[in-house]
């Protein structure tokens, strides 16, 4: 990721409004080539608004976006070495899956045959070379996916643009998508720009993910980096469940002030003669059971234990019992707080 | 009361049938009765001396339409008028509908649509008369071209511009609608892989949009092909298959031959309809 001097993408001083409300805050970010990049966030975070900005279907309020080191934050979606791959597909109904395929291509006006071939090309790298004479309605949600990630990649864009196109797929499909992306990404070795609010998506295949929260980026880094170091009280809480604690909790379990938090699975519960806890809750989902367990010092936390030796008769039983919590002290992660002009605006 | 409700609920053919015997009774009544009143009727003759209906069984009106050309050209002119009108509406739809489903904003939006709709509640007449003053020889539309007597005047071509007018929203409602149903994203995809907006219009807007297209002119198409009263009002002298009909049912006191007439334009109509069907543009009625 270091290899190339000029970033894929550069944005400088972003900022989005619309009328008086700021979807984009300011935001600074440089993605590397070849890069697997997520954007992480709630909905309404502003992950969106700014990759519509990398497209072009927006134009920025302020600030600057630059593509492999050229400036084109004024310049129009067809000016733009980028391709999309939208949310709800976006294929034209009226057309074959090798016509959307070939769509771009014509109005770049490659000549027929090489059209042919990098569709078919396209089309068999996500493996639909014999779907190409259908019509979109005629394939289903998944195989849709597909088709539009065909038409963007048929173009060789320098950077791809993907705005959630895993949402509208059944779990099962979007974790196999998850793998074929992934795959692709690393084939064809363009930039990836993946939008998200699902945080097991964004660790998954990610090189590096930026977190979103209220128009702003709040922490860039390596998925291990966001899960295990998280930068504010807010990515502890989105990125994977986290036991937060603050305050005089924080004080009496840690013996200083500061905000501090240990993911559920870092926990380890045991029945013991000294114990700090109630349980309050258990809750069995398959391979792990969830345990909602009342510290004396004043909070609640989340444990996960793997169900590898437990049977589930013994599990209930521990409701409302007496257990003991504890941790290795490298697991226990200390928030930076967040000034306090972060969220105001 | 709940003994008849729990026996309609079991019997839930019983149901549908006390639901739907009224409309239906209208339906075939009402509508399919008249139609085939006019399709029997159209057999009959009238005697020539006393004006008498004579119920039986001919095809003499037929072979007067055939073979006389005043009706081959009256056909002819009204079709032209109805294609005119219907292609005139659809290039002054299409912007605007385009207009007010994708770039005005929503409040705005809402108010075009009141702005599309109102001339619709306004008589059918009082807007044929308007037109009639506008048209006047040294009315405001010859003051605009210079002069009395500049301006088009009462004619086929004024009868192709007022039906134009009065039909116009039924052509921009459905095209807006077919526009609404357009996601954003379908144009940001053309755009994204390459195409200017012109590009964009062609290869992706008129396609998807052409059963919505089709679903207006059978609006503007028909309602043109059958009107008589506009052609009156601003027509001058031109005659239309309405015209005919009308004349014979009054002036000539000729039913039945009034009725022969009648069915020119739903045979036109039915052709059309059976022609667009496959074209999907019936499911946007």
């Amino acid at each position: 990721m270091t290899e190339s001097s000029t970033p894929a993408i550069r944005l400088t001083g972003l900022r989005k409004s619309f009328g008086h409300v700021d979807a984009v805050a300011g935001v600074d970010l440089e993605i590397a080539d070849g890069e697997f990049f997520s954007m992480l966030g709630p909905s309404g975070s502003g992950k969106t608004t700014v990759l519509r900005m990398i497209a072009g279907f927006e134009l920025p309020t302020a600030g600057t976006v630059e593509l492999g080191g050229k400036d084109v934050t004024r310049l129009a979606p067809f000016e733009r070495d980028v391709n999309t791959v939208f949310q709800d597909y976006a294929l034209f109904p009226h057309l074959t899956v090798r016509e959307n395929v070939e769509y771009g291509l014509k109005v770049r006006k490659v000549g027929r045959k090489e059209r042919r071939e990098r569709a078919e090309q396209a089309l068999s790298s996500v493996r639909l070379e014999s779907f190409g004479d259908r019509k979109p309605a005629a394939m289903s949600g998944g195989q849709r996916q597909r088709v539009a990630l065909a038409r963007a990649l048929v173009n060789r864009p320098k950077v791809l643009l993907l705005d959630e196109p895993l949402g509208a797929l059944d779990l099962k499909l979007r974790e196999q998508m998850q793998v074929e992306l992934k795959a692709i990404q690393r084939e064809v070795g363009i930039t990836f720009v993946f939008v998200t609010h699902d945080q097991d998506e964004a660790l998954t295949m990610s090189d590096r993910v930026a977190v979103f929260e209220a128009g702003r980026i709040v922490q860039v880094g390596t998925p291990e980096d966001v899960y295990e170091k998280p930068a504010s009280p807010f990515v502890a809480g989105f990125v994977g469940t986290s036991n937060v604690f603050a305050g005089e909790t924080a004080r009496t379990l840690f013996g200083r002030a500061g905000t501090f938090s240990v993911r559920p699975e870092k926990i380890n519960l045991r029945k013991a003669q000294e114990t700090n806890g109630v349980v309050a809750e258990v809750i069995y989902a398959g391979p792990v059971t969830r345990y909602v367990v009342d510290l004396d010092a004043g909070a609640r936390v989340v444990v996960v234990e793997q169900n590898r030796r437990t049977g589930t008769a013994a599990l209930s039983e521990l409701r409302g019992q007496r257990v003991r919590l504890d941790w290795l002290d490298e697991h226990v992660i200390e928030i930076p707080q967040l000034k306090e002009n972060a969220h105001a605006e | 009361m709940s003994v008849l409700g729990s026996y309609l609920h079991r019997h839930p053919r019983l149901r549908l049938a006390g639901l739907l015997s009224a409309p239906l009774l209208w339906l075939v009544v009402a509508y399919l009765g008249a139609l085939a009143v006019l399709l029997v009727s159209a057999f009959w003759t009238v005697n020539g001396f006393t004006g008498e209906v004579v119920r039986e069984f001919s095809l003499q009106n037929f072979r007067t339409l055939l073979s006389e050309e005043v009706y081959r050209a009256v056909t002819l002119r009204s079709l032209g008028v109805a294609a005119a009108v219907t292609g005139i509406c659809v290039v002054i739809a299409t912007p605007m509908a385009f207009f007010m489903a994708k770039v005005a904003s929503s409040k705005y939006r809402n108010w075009l649509v009141i702005a599309i709709l109102t001339p619709l509640w306004a008589s059918y007449l009082v807007k044929a008369y308007a037109w009639r003053i506008l048209l006047a020889n040294g009315g405001p539309i010859d003051t605009l071209f210079g002069g009395p007597g500049n301006g088009p005047g009462y004619g086929l071509f004024a009868t192709i511009i007022v039906l134009s007018y009065l039909w116009l929203p039924y052509m921009i409602l459905p095209i807006y609608a077919g526009l609404e149903r357009l996601p954003d994203s379908m144009l940001e995809a053309s755009a994204d892989l390459g195409a200017r907006a012109g590009r964009t219009f062609r290869a992706v807007v008129l396609p998807i949009l052409i059963p919505s297209v089709i679903a207006g002119s059978i609006f503007t198409f028909s309602l043109s092909l059958g009107d008589y009263i506009t052609v009156q009002i601003v027509g001058g002298k031109t005659q239309m298959i309405g015209n005919l009909v009308y004349a014979n049912i009054g002036a000539a006191n000729n039913l039945p031959f009034a009725a022969a007439i009648a069915t020119i334009p739903v045979l036109i109509m039915v052709i059309y309809l059976v022609a667009v069907r496959r074209s999907g543009a019936l499911e946007e009625l």
